[in-house]
């Protein structure tokens, strides 16, 4: 089976392979702007990610046998041309990607956000489906980019699709946040412009591999400056302490779908960027960026699970464990050994399933009692029991109660920090783990158990989304239950995939095939 | 200096010399100063133009970054290319982020338009967690 697959993956030339789950979603978009909104543009987004999911796992089989592929666009060679490299941290992430894509798009497709019947749905139903489209390929693009400056035209290619989306409401609730959002996201783009001009200024080169080499002779002063100016540019985007502020903000008011995907993919594409120029540029720095990584993850989990403790707003308790658990993925790579990467890569998998799950269910909740208040909640578990199970799984998983995702990726990073020997990092990581269950026991205790509630009425009737109906559309609840279902395939598949994240792990350490792969021998 | 990473790839490029003039130095820090200044301000208009002058010092600092201005890295008819020619590199990526900045910019235009539309005033709302807390009165977020 897997030596078929390896054939067909080796079969498809690199040439396409590679560009694929970047290209094909714009071409899409710019499709689906010319078709009228209904069921032609819902198949041929499904048709796109589908085929980028195919790809992505051909492309994961691929790297994971023969090592990293390069694509020089336009066959310029490689420092000087825009480079795509596939290797086993991107191939993996962007396959996970995908999947989360295609569910919420289904999800979405099944909650109306693109097909309401109203006026003002029409502009929304519009302009869905190719902005969405556009979002995947900036999230596959920034995780296949091989050089600085493009890995700043995919966050704004990503980021300025998510400014679309986040404002699609256009309520006077989205827009005030969504005008936090942007803001904020803007400065980080004019702080990453500045931060790519100074590596151009003091190499003479953009190109990730190029620049190892080039970084490396650098004198001390100057490299770990622009570490820590990267640093900073990417933990505004993955929301790291102190610089979350923006992201419990806004993340709530947007629709239940485009959340989810924000939730799962926006901040961990932040954090990859920092996993990737950390380890890739900055090697010789990790004496004062690792403890630096370390303090402001324990910081970040910290705050960020004692905000969700003190929020009364299912969608608020969420947006703020999204934070807290940014936290564990940095402690992870803040290790800088194989193990703490490893943990660091599986958390990342494991996060942006189940935080997109959880998200995912929120909806169905809101789209079953009319709100996301836990004070007007209760009982849900009688009323509707199927919801309650699917809320229940991913957030014990989410807490990191064995058997389920969260505890394989905790444990891995537990592990690794107790063997570098960093206790008061690792007994954080633990007292965040009670914290996070005790917010989801808070949610739980709260919304499901208790006696039940009547329906809060639709507070606005004009906008797109009805809530308060007592049915729920079956692809809503079908699409959550199947990325409930990829989140108990992790532990699952819990010894493979630690292999490949191990394997991704030494890669990146080492970074000699990255470099071989794109620079040549 | 393309040239001097990758000697073995290219002909030889004789670039400008790398540094800066410092008038370009100060007219960068001057336009982060301005920048930084507007955007925390609470008007939106105010914001909007500060992002604007913020992101035009980032281009410039990406300009800069090629080092002086030389002649146009033109090859000639006879195959040489002039002596010091500018490193047209930078400037590429000059126009790709003053071209996106510029997308951006009428986004958030429309929506701060939008956001006028709604509330019939120019200024940045308060987040709706802070007014809880403050009417609370239990205070504990600044």
């Amino acid at each position: 089976m897997s030596g078929v697959l390896l054939d067909l993956a080796r079969a498809v030339p690199a040439g396409v392979a590679v560009p694929l789950p970047v290209l094909l979603p714009l071409l899409g978009a710019a499709v689906l702007l010319l078709v009228p909104p209904g069921a032609v543009q819902r198949a041929v987004a499904v048709a796109v990610l589908v085929t980028s999911g195919a790809d992505a796992v051909l492309l994961l089989a691929r790297v994971d046998a023969d090592g990293p592929v390069a694509v020089q666009a336009g066959d310029w060679p490689a420092p000087f041309g825009i480079t795509l490299v596939a290797d086993r941290l991107s191939a993996l992430l962007l396959l996970v990607s995908v999947v989360v894509l295609l569910v919420v798009l289904v999800y979405a497709i099944g909650q109306g956000v693109e097909d309401g019947d109203r006026a003002a749905a029409h502009r929304v139903k519009r302009v869905f489906h190719p902005v969405y489209l556009v979002l995947a390929a900036g999230v596959a693009f920034s995780f296949l980019t091989g050089d600085l400056f493009n890995l700043f035209v995919a966050f704004e290619v990503m980021l300025t699709s998510s400014y679309v989306l986040i404002t699609l409401q256009a309520g006077p609730e989205a827009v005030r946040s969504a005008m936090t959002y942007i803001v904020v996201s803007l400065v980080a783009s004019a702080l990453f412009v500045v931060a790519v001009g100074l590596v151009y200024a003091a190499t003479g080169t953009v190109n990730m591999a190029d620049l190892r080499g080039a970084v490396a002779e650098l004198p001390d002063g100057v490299r770990l400056s622009l570490a820590v100016l990267l640093i900073v540019v990417f933990g505004i985007k993955a929301a790291l302490f102190p610089l979350y502020f923006w992201l419990p903000d806004s993340y709530p008011v947007a629709p239940a779908p485009v959340t989810a995907v924000f939730a799962g993919l926006l901040t961990k594409v932040g954090v990859y960027a920092i996993i990737r120029t950390q380890l890739l540029l900055f090697p010789d720095d990790t004496d004062v960026t690792g403890p630096v990584l370390l303090v402001v993850a324990g910081a970040t989990m910290l705050f960020g699970i004692l905000g969700a403790i003190a929020q009364t707003e299912i969608k608020r308790i969420l947006s703020f464990t999204i934070v807290s658990h940014i936290g564990y993925i940095v402690m992870g790579l803040g290790f800088f050994t194989v193990a703490g990467v490893t943990g660091a890569i599986l958390y990342v998998v494991h996060h942006i399933v189940i935080q997109t799950t959880l998200f995912c269910v929120e909806g169905l909740v809101e789209r079953r009692t009319g709100t996301s208040d836990l004070s007007r909640i209760g009982g849900l578990s009688h009323l509707s029991p199927g919801i309650a199970a699917l809320f229940a799984l991913p957030a014990l998983s989410l807490a990191g109660v064995p058997p389920f995702s969260g505890f394989v990726a905790k444990l891995a990073l537990l592990r690794a920090g107790a063997d570098v020997g960093s206790w008061v990092v690792v007994g954080v990581a633990v007292l965040v783990s009670l914290l996070t269950l005790y917010a989801m026991a808070t949610i739980w205790g709260r919304a499901f158990w208790g006696r039940p509630t009547a329906a809060v009425p639709d507070a606005d009737a004009h906008d797109a989304v009805e809530v308060g109906v007592r049915t729920v559309p079956r692809a809503m609840v079908g699409a959550t239950a199947a990325i409930v279902v990829v989140g108990l395939a992790i532990p699952a598949l819990g010894g493979p995939l630690t292999g490949l994240s191990q394997r991704a792990a030494s890669d990146l350490l080492s970074a000699t095939p990255y470099l071989t792969a794109v620079l040549g021998g | 200096m393309i040239a001097a990473t990758n000697a073995a790839e290219a002909t030889d490029v004789v670039l400008a010399p790398t540094g800066s003039s410092l008038v370009m130095a100060l007219v960068v820090g001057g336009l982060f100063a301005a920048g930084v200044h507007l955007v925390l301000q609470r008007a939106l208009t105010r914001v909007l133009i500060g992002l604007a002058v913020l992101t035009h010092a980032g281009n410039l600092l990406l300009l800069v970054a090629g080092g002086l201005a030389g002649p146009p890295p033109f090859v000639g008819d006879d195959g040489a290319v002039p002596e010091g020619v500018a490193d047209p590199l930078p400037q590429a990526m000059a126009l790709t982020a003053i071209v996106i900045s510029f997308a951006v910019s009428a986004l958030l235009l429309g929506v701060a338009y939008r956001s006028y539309a709604l509330n019939r005033d120019d200024v940045v709302q308060d987040d709706v967690e802070d007014a809880r807390i403050a009417r609370s009165g239990s205070g504990g977020v600044a």
